[in-house]
């Protein structure tokens, strides 16, 4: 029998490090993956808590919201209606995962299988990961954001940098390239061009803006309105991309804050998007480890048990009227449909033949799992992926609700021959961000006139904004673009449903 | 593979962004502190505590989409068939579950430190404005001892904490005595069998070699005396609580001033490393009591203002020298005065109370509902108004409901220019 990595609930930074190459062996002879360099940090409660309230990150720009959302876990976290996550793991290279001490030795092993393998694979592998983000220059970056944020704190007060933040932060959502084509984040690069390129925007920025006629009449011929919106970029999504090159009257400070908070939202917007794919994985990688050195005898009966008994708590789904419940958890279903694959792959049945004829008996698991974690996202990944078993085994169905539907809530589909594919089509479509965030885009700006911006809100399904809060992030886009903002809310068929205008608050007297 | 500990890291990393959050959040958290310090007793406020505030106040806009038509997939189907309808609301229903957490920023409530509360508590007030006060501020800094530290100069080594931490280490790894040693060299000298002479021979220089890999004394075992400097206020405050307990005070007009008190106090506090307070309770004849008498104990009989000023100028001359400590002073009362008392209650305040006072408040409490305007001024009130108006540092207000309390309090010592010497 091989020597037990520990003994007990105690650890110890030898254990770790054993702990890690245990792990590390499984991960790449038998799971085949492929990770970025690992780098293990043991934190405290505090500094965990300090980690979530900045998204996780270790160094991040100094603002108010951050201290808000750390006051608030703080505050469920004493009263005891939160635990704390047993990690972090930040998408960077060396990939850094957070231990808290708290763990037992169990639990950090589980952690280093889970984050510093599981996740660490994922990011280093999956292509929303490879075309977004920039994994080595991501820390250097953030470095360079505090300290530009801080700069312009003492240069322009801080008052000034916050509101700009704060407005900022309202269009975070609205900051991000949806559809490749750009080139990749490079986000070192990013860095080290900011000056130059700050000044080349500048001009570019000047002469758009020149081209605004001086007399009505010539405005028309000079400039078609083709050619506006082309020179504009629009239409645009990407709303702060275009405040940062479009906005008449911001400092350029201010472009270089919004275009900090749009590469940090940009480097988000693939977490988003695989949120089951990432969690199964790493969840299925953690599982796959923990029995795996179990079975070498490196890990004790009753450490494996507590194991389970973790990862049971993880992947548990409650049912819809369970009080328990809110929406699918997104570790069980990803595990769930992994797991599945696994076994399709190597014990198939005649159903899975049918709907998974590609992988249904093909015997490589990891080929198979490597391939997938790869290439697809959670809506690709549940549409493809998701077997009428598991629809079965977690009895899922779908409602339908109507407003104007007298009776109720229409049940659409259930787990039964006629339903698998609209349940899985419904699922997976629940898990676009690209149709779950208000398709919002920047349609026109009155150059002629008086320079109002104009965007336009695409309602799907009857689903309009929320009234209060579009007021004030719109306030924000007025401030920020100092004339002028509506948004128009239109249907399908181009009907209007309704119209916000907003103009821009005075600017305070510079500091 | 790195690890890195990071726990040693210095902590209050989140600190600047909380301070951040709390300026922001400034005016919504000073109301809930209020309210709460409504709520408690004097000690009390002192601790700091939790403060329940609106998110709402802090809302991060974003656009949302609500309404419409919505559909969704749930687990968990136990009787449902297509096409059956679920009814709305009750049992059986979906509920609203867009995946992630849901909005339930309510409201929140957080835990203010003692300093953060206190400061918001009492942002915007300050000590009437005199001379003693610029004394107060500046402190001289003193040594004291603070326990021990492994890093230092040497001549800060403590020894008997480094001995005692090396026994406890060679008893840990047990390190061979010197005893035992001795006591086996003398075996080895008196033994004859060559064997056993091997054999002990063989155990002394294991023994040897391990007290040789365990030192009697190990960089880890030494320790320093660590000093820390603290603040050693050269200034001082004392505050006095003179109460009217006289039969006409009821307990509704005590609470009052014992609220004043309580601001006072927590207010002076802030100002000065060291507040005193003397409670002075007087009927016809004053004493000086603790807080519990002060505010509980019962007490009744005639109303004689004179007897708590003289009792509070004896104190002062025995305990407190007017040189050394800001006094001041707050008096609470339902304002009736023995009629042939008022003479020398003033001569008592302008002679010997007020030339040492750094301020003097006067309350004056009435019942609850009854407005205190209505009536004409008491025999005090008169007395304190010609004071006033003669540039005396005294300030008067008069209260009835236990929400007067702070702006009350709240007036007298808002920052200002210079000190009222006009009637309100």
């Amino acid at each position: 029998m091989t020597e037990r990595l520990f003994e007990g609930a105690d650890w110890d930074f030898h254990i770790l490090q054993r702990v890690h190459d245990a792990c590390e062996e499984v991960a790449r002879n038998d799971l085949g993956l492929d990770v970025y360099p690992n780098q293990i940090e043991v934190i405290t409660a505090e500094q965990m808590l300090d980690a979530y309230s900045s998204v996780g990150m270790p160094l991040f720009y100094k603002h108010w919201s951050f201290g808000k959302h750390f006051a608030f876990h703080e505050a469920s976290y004493r009263k005891g209606l939160m635990g704390l996550a047993y990690e972090i793991v930040i998408n960077s290279s060396p990939c850094i995962s957070y231990l808290m001490e708290e763990n037992t030795a169990t639990m950090q092993t589980l952690v280093i299988a889970h984050a510093a393998f599981g996740h660490n694979h994922f990011f280093k592998n999956n292509y929303l990961f490879k075309q977004w983000t920039d994994a080595d220059g991501i820390l250097d970056y953030l470095d360079f954001a505090k300290n530009y944020v801080a700069s312009c704190e003492e240069r322009y007060g801080r008052i000034e940098v916050e509101r700009t933040l704060d407005a900022a932060h309202a269009l975070m959502s609205h900051g991000i390239d949806r559809y490749p084509g750009k080139k990749k984040l490079d986000l070192r690069a990013e860095e080290k061009r900011a000056g130059r390129r700050r000044q080349h925007e500048e001009e570019v920025f000047n002469d758009l803006w020149r081209t605004v006629p001086k007399g009505a009449a010539k405005s028309r011929s000079a400039l078609s309105i083709e050619r506006r919106r082309k020179l504009l970029g629009l239409p645009q999504e990407n709303l702060l991309y275009f405040l940062e090159k479009s906005a008449p009257r911001l400092a350029p400070w201010q472009r270089e804050l919004l275009r900090i908070v749009r590469h940090i939202a940009q480097y988000f917007y693939p977490q988003s998007q695989t949120k089951v794919m990432n969690e199964g994985t790493a969840t299925y990688v953690h599982y796959r480890i923990m029995s795996k050195l179990h079975e070498q005898g490196r890990i004790s009966d009753g450490n494996f048990l507590e194991f389970l008994q973790s990862h049971t708590n993880v992947v548990f789904q409650p049912e819809f009227d369970d009080p328990r419940f809110s929406g699918f958890n997104p570790y069980a279903l990803g595990f769930a449909v992994m797991q599945d694959i696994e076994r399709i792959v190597s014990k198939p049945e005649d159903e899975d033949r049918e709907w998974f004829p590609d992988i249904a008996g093909k015997g490589d698991v990891m080929g198979v799992l490597r391939d997938v974690w790869a290439n697809y996202r959670d809506e690709s990944f549940i549409g493809q992926f998701l077997s009428p078993r598991l629809m079965r085994h977690f009895r899922m169905f779908h409602l339908h609700d109507d407003p104007e539907e007298r009776a109720g809530i229409r049940v659409d589909a259930i787990h039964d021959e006629r339903g698998f594919r609209r349940v899985r089509r419904e699922l997976a479509r629940q898990h676009d961000v690209g149709f779950i965030d208000a398709n919002i885009e920047v349609v026109d700006v009155d150059l002629s006139g008086d320079r109002r911006l104009i965007l336009h809100h695409h309602v799907i399904k009857g689903s309009q904004l929320n009234e209060t809060d579009a007021k004030r992030v719109l306030q924000h886009l007025a401030d920020l673009w100092t004339y002028d903002v509506s948004l128009i809310e239109v249907d399908a068929n181009d009907k209007v449903l309704r119209e916000y205008v907003v103009s821009p608050r005075p600017i305070p007297a510079a500091a | 593979m790195h690890i890195i500990d990071r726990r040693l890291n210095p902590g209050g990393k989140s600190l600047e962004n909380r301070q951040r959050f709390l300026r922001r959040a400034k005016s919504l958290v000073q109301g809930a502190v209020k309210k709460t310090s409504q709520e408690r007793d004097i000690k009390d406020v002192l601790e700091g505590g939790e403060v329940t505030i609106p998110l709402d106040g802090m809302h991060e806009p974003r656009f949302r989409r609500e309404g419409g038509t919505r559909d969704m997939v749930l687990p968990g189907n136990k009787k449902f068939i297509e096409g059956d309808y679920l009814p709305r609301s009750g049992q059986g229903s979906a509920k609203d579950s867009g995946p992630g957490e849901g909005d339930s920023e309510d409201a929140f409530r957080f835990v203010l430190s003692r300093d953060e509360f206190v400061d918001l508590f009492l942002d915007d007030l300050e000590l009437p404005d005199l001379a003693k006060r610029k004394i107060a501020e500046t402190e001289s800094e003193g040594i004291q001892r603070a326990g021990y530290t492994t890093s230092g100069s040497p001549a800060n080594i403590s020894v008997s904490r480094t001995v005692q931490l090396a026994l406890a280490r060679r008893i840990a790894l047990r390190r061979p005595r010197k005893s035992e040693m001795d006591e086996l060299e003398a075996e080895i000298d008196a033994c004859t069998d060559e064997d056993r002479r091997a054999e002990l021979v063989a155990r002394l220089e294991k023994l040897k070699a391990k007290a040789k890999r365990i030192p009697f004394i190990d960089p880890l075992d030494i320790r320093y005396r660590r000093f820390e400097t603290v603040p050693k206020p050269v200034a001082q405050a004392v505050m006095f609580c003179l109460m009217d307990v006289s039969g006409s005070m009821s307990e509704h007009m005590k609470d009052l001033a014992k609220r004043f008190y309580m601001l006072l106090y927590v207010f002076l506090k802030r100002r000065y490393k060291h507040v005193e307070i003397v409670f002075i309770r007087h009927t016809d004849r004053a004493e000086e009591v603790d807080e519990q008498t002060f505010f509980y104990g019962p007490a009744s009989g005639g109303t004689l203002v004179s007897s708590a000023l003289q009792a509070m100028h004896e104190i002062v001359r025995e305990r407190f020298n007017p040189s050394d400590w800001n006094i001041y002073a707050a008096q609470a009362s339902d304002g009736d005065n023995s009629y042939s008392d008022g003479e020398l209650a003033g001569m008592l305040l302008t002679e010997k109370i007020l030339p040492i006072c750094q301020f003097f408040a006067y309350l004056e409490v009435g019942e609850s509902g009854g407005s205190a305007f209505d009536l004409s001024d008491s025999s005090l009130w008169t007395l304190y108004d010609r004071l006033r108006n003669s540039g005396a540092p005294l300030s008067m207000r008069k209260v009835s409901e236990r929400s007067e309390i702070f702006p009350v309090f709240h007036d007298l010592f808002q920052r200002r220019e210079s000190q009222e010497k006009t009637a309100p």
